[in-house]
C-alpha cells in the first residue's frame, strides 16, 4: 500500500526519466508496473513503479508526447515488454527500437488485424507449425497458440491473446469508483478476492480510512481460501492432464470443500461480496468459525493422503520433472511474479515482509528451485499447506466485523497503489485522482500479464505433447490479461 | 502400511455419490434467487434501483431482472423496508427471457418449455460444447464443476465434448467480445443440426456488468436465440444441472 501526492512524485524530462529507469533496472530494481495516463490531447503521463527489496515502492513520472515517445526500455530489460506494448496500444506511443510491438489485446477497432497478424516463422525443411485456439478442447477461456516445431520439439511458441478483451479499464474510468467492486471482482473471476482487496485498499487509502485489524484478517482469510481453492483447481487439471485420475478426482472434490467454505462465509463460492470499500461482507459468527475449522481439518486430513500419492507416484514425477523449465536467472529477467517466480527460486511474495494481517499471524515461507512443472506443482501443494496453517492460526483472531467504514471524499491529486498477493501472483490496482478528488485513472494489472511470456519460454525445446502440462502448471488468466 | 491405508481411505470416500439428487440439493449459504415481498415501498425510495450495479431493478412496481442480476445482494442490504431478500434457491433458469423477471410476491419457478423434438433427440444424452467469449473464468469453473465427482452430471448423460462437431448444444459464457465473434460463429456453424444454444450467466444473457463495455459485439445472440437462459454470476452448478435436466425432460 503506497499513497503519495502527485506533486511529490519526482518528475523528469522524458530522456532523463528513461535514463534513470534504465539505471535502476540495470542495478536490479524490480519493475512493478509502468502505465500511462492521458493528461491532454497531446500528452501522456507515464508512471514507473519499482519495488525495493524491503517491499517499499519508488515512483517516478514523466510527461511525453506520444508521437515523439522515447527509446524503448524493453531493449535493456525484457521484463518491460508488456508495459511498453500496452503503452503503444493504448496511446499509440512511439517506442523506438522496441523489439516486439505486437498488440496485447487488439483494443478498439483493431479486430481485423487479429486475423492478419504475422506470427513469427521458423523456416527450413521438416519444420512445421501447429495452430491451436482461440477455442480450446476444454471448458476454458480462449487464446491462440502457434507452435513452431521441428519434429516433436517446440522451438518457439507464440501466444496471441486479446480474445477476452471487454474494455475493463474503460468501464472503471466511468462513474463512482466506490461502486466498482462487483465489476472488479470479475476482472479475473478466479481471483475475485485479490482484485477486490487491492481495489478497496487503494480507495480506502485515498479516503484516509484504515480498516481495523479484524477487517484485515477477515480479508486475508478470504484470500487464503481463494488461494487454496485455485491451487486445488490447478492440481486437479494437472493430474487430469497426466492421466492421474485419483488426483484429478480428489483434488477436484477438495476444491469443492474450499469454495463451499467461502460460500458459507460470504454467499459466493468465489468470495464475491466478501470485500467492499470500507468493510467486508464476511459473516464470522461462531458457526462460521466452526465451519472454517472443520473444513481445514478435513482438507488437511485428505490432502495428506492424496499429496503422498501424487508426490510418490513415479508416473507423476516422470511426466513433470524437468519439463517446462524456467531457471532463476530467466525468471528474474522476464519479471515473473507469484508462484511461477517462487517455483524458479525467486523469493518474491507481497505477503512478505509481513504487514497487516500477515504480521498479526505469520505465514510459512514457500520456495522451490528447479523451475519446472514439478516445482510449480510441488509449490502449489506446499502453498496450500501454508495457507491452511495460516487460517488455523488466524482462527483465534477472527472476530465479527465492525460496521463498514464510510468512504468519503478522496484525496485530490494523489496516487494510491495497492498490491495483493493473489494465488497467481501480485494483483496491482493504481488509483489516481484529479485536482478535485475525482478519479483520473484506474489502472489494473493482473499477474498474468507478467507471466504469459514465461510460459512461451518454458515450452522451448520441450515436446509439443507436454504443452498442456506446461500451460496448466502456469495456470494463467486470459481475461485478467485481456481486460 | 500407513500409506496403503491412506490410499484406501481416499478411495473409499469416493465410493458413493456426493450429491445424491441434483434436484433436491440446497447449497448452504448460497446467495441465490432474490424474492420481493408485497410490503409497500417508502414514498420516493429508490435505494435498490441506485444500488444495483447492473440496472437490474425497475421501480413502481418493483421488478428485478435475473438476466442482469449478479447476485451481489446490495439491493437487499440497502432496502429500508426489507422488501427484497436473497434466498438460497438455485432453481431459476428459464426458456423465456421475459420469465426471468422477478415480481412482487412469492417466488415462482420460471418454466422451461422445450419442444418435444428436442427432448426426443437429447433426452437421454446431452453432449455440450462450451465456449467462453469474455467470460471471467468463474462461469467456466462452475460449468467444469458439473463434471467433477461432487456434481457428476455424467450420471444423467450430460457431458462436455471437445469438438463442436460432437456437440448437441453450445453453452455460451461471457458478454460476447468483438474479438471472439468470429470464433463463436465458426463453432456454431460447425455443429450439426439439431442444435441449440444455452446462455449461461448474466454476461451472456444481458451483458451483465459489461453491458456498456466498448469491446462487445452481441449480434450472434440476437441472431441465434438461446433455448435456455441460466442466471447467475456465476450460476451455481446446481442451477445449470437443473436447467439441463429440464431440457432433457428428466
Ligand atoms: S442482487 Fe441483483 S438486483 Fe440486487 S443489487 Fe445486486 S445485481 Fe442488482
Ligand atoms: S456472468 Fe459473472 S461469473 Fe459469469 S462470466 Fe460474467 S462476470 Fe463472470
Amino acid at each position: 500500500m503506497h499513497t503519495v501526492a502527485i506533486a511529490d512524485v519526482p518528475e523528469l524530462e522524458v530522456r532523463a526519466w528513461r535514463n534513470w529507469v534504465k539505471a535502476e533496472l540495470l542495478q536490479g530494481s524490480r519493475p512493478v508496473i509502468l502505465y500511462g495516463t492521458r493528461t491532454s490531447e497531446t500528452r501522456v503521463a507515464l508512471t514507473m513503479v519499482l519495488q525495493r527489496g524491503d517491499g517499499g515502492l519508488d515512483l517516478i513520472r514523466t510527461s511525453v508526447d506520444p508521437t515523439t515517445g522515447y527509446f524503448a526500455l524493453s531493449e535493456v530489460a525484457i521484463a518491460m515488454h508488456a508495459f511498453e506494448r500496452e503503452l503503444h496500444e493504448q496511446f499509440a506511443l512511439r517506442l523506438t527500437a522496441h523489439p516486439w510491438l505486437k498488440p496485447l489485446r487488439y483494443e478498439g477497432g483493431t479486430q481485423a488485424d487479429m486475423a492478419r497478424y504475422p506470427y513469427y516463422k521458423l523456416e527450413g525443411k521438416e519444420v512445421h507449425e501447429v495452430a491451436v485456439g482461440p477455442i480450446h478442447a476444454g471448458v476454458i477461456e480462449p487464446g491462440a497458440f502457434r507452435f513452431m516445431c521441428h519434429g516433436e520439439t517446440v522451438h518457439h511458441l507464440e501466444i496471441q491473446l486479446g480474445y477476452q478483451h471487454r474494455g475493463v479499464e474503460a468501464l472503471l474510468g466511468r462513474g463512482d469508483p466506490r461502486r466498482h467492486t462487483p465489476l472488479v471482482e470479475t476482472i479475473a473471476g478466479d481471483t475475485s478476492v485479490a482484485h477486490a482487496w487491492a481495489h478497496c485498499a487503494a480507495l480506502e487509502a485515498l479516503a484516509g480510512v484504515a480498516l481495523p485489524s479484524e477487517g484485515e484478517i477477515a480479508r486475508a482469510l478470504m484470500l487464503e481460501l481463494e488461494r487454496i481453492a485455485m491451487h486445488l483447481a490447478g492440481l486437479t487439471g494437472l493430474a487430469a492432464d497426466i492421466g492421474f485420475l485419483q488426483g484429478a478426482a480428489t483434488y477436484g472434490r477438495l476444491r469443492t470443500t474450499a469454495i463451499n467454505t467461502s460460500m458459507r462465509l460470504c454467499g459466493s463460492r468465489f468470495g464475491r461480496g466478501a470485500i467492499r470499500p470500507g468493510g467486508a461482507g464476511v459473516g464470522l459468527d461462531d458457526g462460521a468459525r466452526d465451519a472454517v475449522r472443520d473444513a481445514c481439518a478435513l482438507l488437511r486430513d485428505h490432502l495428506v493422503a492424496i499429496d503422498a500419492l501424487f508426490l510418490e507416484a513415479r508416473s507423476v514425477a516422470h511426466r513433470l520433472r524437468g519439463v517446462g523449465r524456467v531457471n532463476r536467472a530467466m525468471a528474474t529477467q522476464l519479471g515473473l511474479v507469484g508462484f511461477a517466480a517462487r517455483a524458479s527460486g525467486v523469493d518474491l511474495d507481497q505477503r512478505r515482509p509481513a504487514r497487516g494481517a500477515y504480521a498479526a499471524v505469520p505465514l510459512a515461507r514457500t520456495l522451490e528451485t528447479t523451475g519446472d512443472c514439478w516445482a510449480r506443482a510441488r509449490l502449489r501443494i506446499t502453498e496450500i499447506a501454508a495457507s491452511l496453517g495460516w487460517i488455523e492460526a488466524a482462527l483465534a483472531h477472527l472476530a465479527p466485523m465492525p460496521a463498514d467504514l464510510a468512504i468519503g471524499a478522496l484525496a485530490p491529486a494523489t496516487i494510491a497503489i495497492a498490491i495483493a498477493e493473489g494465488w497467481r501472483g501480485e494483483v496491482v490496482h493504481v488509483l489516481e485522482t484529479d485536482a478535485a478528488g475525482g478519479l483520473a485513472r484506474h489502472k489494473v494489472q493482473d499477474p498474468s500479464l507478467r507471466n504469459w511470456l514465461g510460459l512461451a519460454i518454458a515450452v522451448r525445446d520441450n515436446e509439443i505433447s507436454d504443452f498442456p502440462i506446461c500451460n496448466k502448471s502456469f495456470d494463467l488468466s486470459y481475461c485478467g490479461h485481456d481486460l | 502400511m500407513t500409506f496403503k491405508l491412506l490410499t484406501l481411505r481416499v478411495r473409499q470416500d469416493q465410493g458413493e455419490q456426493f450429491i445424491k439428487d441434483l434436484r433436491a440439493a440446497r447449497p448452504a449459504g448460497f446467495r441465490g434467487l432474490p424474492v420481493i415481498d408485497t410490503t409497500p415501498c417508502a414514498t420516493g425510495c429508490d435505494a435498490c434501483v441506485t444500488a444495483c450495479p447492473t440496472a437490474a431493478i425497475t421501480a413502481a412496481p418493483l421488478a428485478l431482472d435475473l438476466g442482469a442480476c449478479v447476485f451481489c445482494g446490495e439491493c437487499a442490504r440497502v432496502c429500508p423496508a426489507h422488501k427484497i431478500a436473497m434466498t438460497t434457491e438455485v432453481a431459476m433458469a428459464s426458456s423465456a427471457r421475459a420469465e426471468l423477471v422477478v415480481h412482487e410476491g412469492p417466488a415462482r419457478r420460471p418454466p422451461i418449455d422445450v419442444a418435444a423434438a428436442i427432448r426426443k433427440a437429447f433426452g437421454r444424452s446431452l453432449k455440450l460444447r462450451q465456449v467462453s467469449a469474455g467470460g471471467c473464468n468463474a462461469c467456466e469453473l462452475e460449468l467444469n464443476a458439473l463434471a467433477n465427482v461432487n456434481f457428476d452430471a455424467q450420471r444423467h448423460g450430460i457431458e462436455w465434448v471437445a469438438s463442436p462437431r460432437h456437440a448437441d448444444g453450445l453453452v455460451l459464457t461471457g458478454p460476447l467480445t468483438k474479438n471472439m465473434q468470429d470464433a463463436v460463429q465458426l463453432a456454431w456453424d460447425a455443429m450439426p443440426d439439431p442444435k441449440f444454444l444455452v446462455a449461461v450467466g448474466a454476461c451472456a444473457i444481458s451483458g451483465g456488468l459489461y453491458r456498456d463495455a466498448p469491446g462487445l459485439a452481441r449480434d450472434f445472440l440476437a441472431k441465434v436465440g438461446p433455448l435456455v437462459f441460466v442466471p447467475g454470476c456465476p450460476p451455481h452448478p446446481l442451477t445449470v444441472a437443473q436447467a439441463l435436466l429440464d431440457v432433457m425432460g428428466r
